[in-house]
C-alpha cells in the first residue's frame, strides 16, 4: 500500500472549519511543490485513523479539490493529484521570492519585530495588493 | 431509509416534561452532536431512540419502523453508565453478548478491541480503565454490526488522549461502514471536529437541528452601536450588550447597516448563544410567574 505523501494537521482553534483547512493544506502542499501530478491523498480511512475528524469531512474537502480540477478520484484507487501549482517561485529553498522574503523577516526579526508585528504587516500589505474578497450577506 | 425520525416526541417523568414536542429527522450517514446542558433532555431522548424507555406522546422510528418500547435490530446504544458485568473479563462479556444477539460478528468486536493499544481479553470488566471500558462498550455495540449508532456521552471521565482515541474509533467505524451517529455531549467542543450535524435540545425542546455548514451560513453576529440597532435585519436570536456595544445573534440576517460589523459564527458561540437566550427566556418567565411557578412558554 502507499503510503499518504501529506499528513493533514487540524488546528482546532483558528475558527476555519475543518474541511477548508485540509483544502487549504493539499493546495498549499502542492503550491510548495511536495504533491504534485500522479500523487496519491491519504484515503478518508487513514486520514481518520491519524487524526479524529469526520470522514464525511475529509471526502467533502476531496470533493471540493476535484470541482477546482485539482485532483481526481479513481474508483478504488482513490484520490489523485492531477496537476502542479508549485511554479519556479514557490517551489525550493533558493526560489527568489521566497529568498527574498526570508531577508525581509530577517531584517524584521533585527528590529525586534515579534510574530504579531510580523503577521499584522504582512496582512496589511497583502491586502494592498490583493483586496480581501467582500465579505458575502 | 431514515436511520431515525422523532414526531412530536415527549417523556414526561410524574410532573415534569424531559423532553417537549421533539420532532426531527436525522439523515443518513451523519454524525450528529446532540448538544444541550445537564439535564436538557438528551439521555431520554436517547433511551427513547434506543427503544429503552417509551415516548409519552409522539412517535420514533428507526429505519421506518416505529419504535415501540423495542430496541430496532439496526440500532446499538452505549449508555453513559457503560452498564456492563463488571466481574466478567472482557472474553466471557463479549461470550455473553454473542449469545445474546441474533447478529452479532466475533470478528468486529476483536478488530475493534484490538485497535489503539489494544485491550486484554483476560482482564475483568471492572478493573478497566475508564478509557479502555469504553472502548470494550463500543466494541460490544459495535458487534451489532449497527447501522445507526446512539453514544450517550462517550467521552465523558475520558483522558484527553483516550477522547482522541475513542473519536478515532467511532469515526473508523463511519469510515469503513458509512454508520448514522448520534453522539450526545454537554461540551461541544468535544464534538466539533467530527460532527456534521448538529441537533441542540435545551428544556426537551429542539432549538437548532441541520447541517453544520447550513446552520452557521444561516446566521451572522453582528456587532455595532447599541443605540443604533433599528436598521439591523433578521431574527433576532440572542444578544448581549455592554455599554455602548451590542452583540446580536442573528438568523437569516439582512446585511449589516453601516456602523456594524458582520462575521459567521463559529459552533461554539452559536450554541451559547442559543442556551444564553433560553436562560433569559426561563428566568424572565420565572420573574413573571413568581408565586405561580415556571411556566413554559
Amino acid at each position: 500500500m502507499l503510503t499518504g505523501v501529506i499528513e493533514f494537521r487540524i488546528d482546532r482553534r483558528s475558527g476555519v472549519s475543518t474541511y477548508v483547512q485540509i483544502v487549504q493544506q493539499v493546495e498549499q502542499a502542492m503550491r510548495l511543490g511536495l504533491l504534485t501530478a500522479g500523487d496519491r491523498l491519504p484515503s478518508a480511512r487513514e486520514v481518520v485513523e491519524a487524526i479524529a475528524v469526520n470522514p464525511n469531512t475529509v471526502l467533502k474537502a476531496y470533493r471540493e479539490l476535484e470541482r477546482a480540477g485539482l485532483v481526481e478520484a479513481r474508483r478504488g484507487l482513490g484520490t489523485f493529484v492531477t496537476r502542479s501549482l508549485s511554479s519556479e517561485a514557490t517551489t525550493g529553498g533558493d526560489a527568489p521570492l521566497r529568498r527574498e522574503l526570508a531577508g525581509w523577516l530577517g531584517r524584521a526579526r533585527e528590529r525586534g519585530l515579534v510574530v504579531e508585528d510580523v503577521d499584522a504587516l504582512y496582512f496589511a500589505v497583502r491586502d494592498e495588493h490583493y483586496p480581501p474578497p467582500e465579505e458575502r450577506s | 431509509m431514515t436511520p431515525l425520525t422523532a414526531t412530536a416526541v415527549g417523556k414526561r417523568y410524574r410532573t415534569r416534561w424531559a423532553v417537549r414536542d421533539c420532532s426531527f429527522t436525522i439523515p443518513e450517514g451523519k454524525v450528529v452532536a446532540l448538544v444541550g446542558p445537564n439535564g436538557a433532555g438528551k439521555s431520554t431522548l436517547l433511551r427513547m431512540a434506543a427503544g429503552l424507555v417509551r415516548p409519552t406522546t409522539g412517535e420514533l422510528s428507526a429505519f421506518g419502523t416505529p419504535l415501540r418500547g423495542r430496541t430496532h435490530p439496526d440500532v446499538s446504544f452505549l449508555a453513559q453508565n457503560r452498564s456492563l458485568y463488571r466481574d466478567l473479563t472482557v472474553r466471557e462479556l463479549v461470550r455473553a453478548c454473542a449469545a445474546m444477539n441474533d447478529r452479532w460478528s466475533t470478528d468486529r468486536v476483536h478488530e475493534v478491541l484490538g485497535l489503539l493499544a489494544g485491550v486484554d481479553h483476560d482482564a475483568k470488566i471492572g478493573a478497566l480503565s475508564a478509557g479502555a471500558l469504553t472502548q470494550v462498550a463500543i466494541a460490544v455495540a459495535l458487534g451489532r454490526l449497527p447501522r445507526l449508532l446512539l453514544l450517550d456521552e462517550p467521552l465523558s471521565d475520558l483522558d484527553p488522549l483516550a477522547r482522541d482515541e475513542v473519536l478515532r474509533i467511532v469515526m473508523t467505524e463511519v469510515a469503513d461502514r458509512g454508520t448514522t451517529v448520534v453522539m450526545s455531549s454537554h461540551l461541544l467542543s468535544d464534538l466539533r471536529e467530527v460532527c456534521d450535524h448538529v441537533l441542540l435540545i435545551d428544556e426537551g425542546r429542539v432549538q437548532v437541528d441541520g447541517d453544520v455548514e447550513g446552520v452557521l451560513a444561516e446566521h451572522r453576529v453582528l456587532v455595532g452601536p447599541a443605540a443604533d440597532e433599528a436598521g439591523v435585519e433578521g431574527k433576532l436570536i440572542g444578544a448581549t450588550r455592554s455599554g455602548r456595544q451590542s452583540t446580536l445573534l442573528l438568523r437569516g440576517a439582512g446585511p449589516a447597516p453601516a456602523g456594524w460589523v458582520s462575521t459567521e459564527p463559529d459552533l461554539e458561540s452559536l450554541v451559547v448563544g442559543y442556551l444564553r437566550a433560553s436562560r433569559e427566556r426561563r428566568s424572565s418567565a420565572q420573574r413573571g410567574h413568581a408565586g405561580r411557578g415556571a411556566k413554559s412558554a
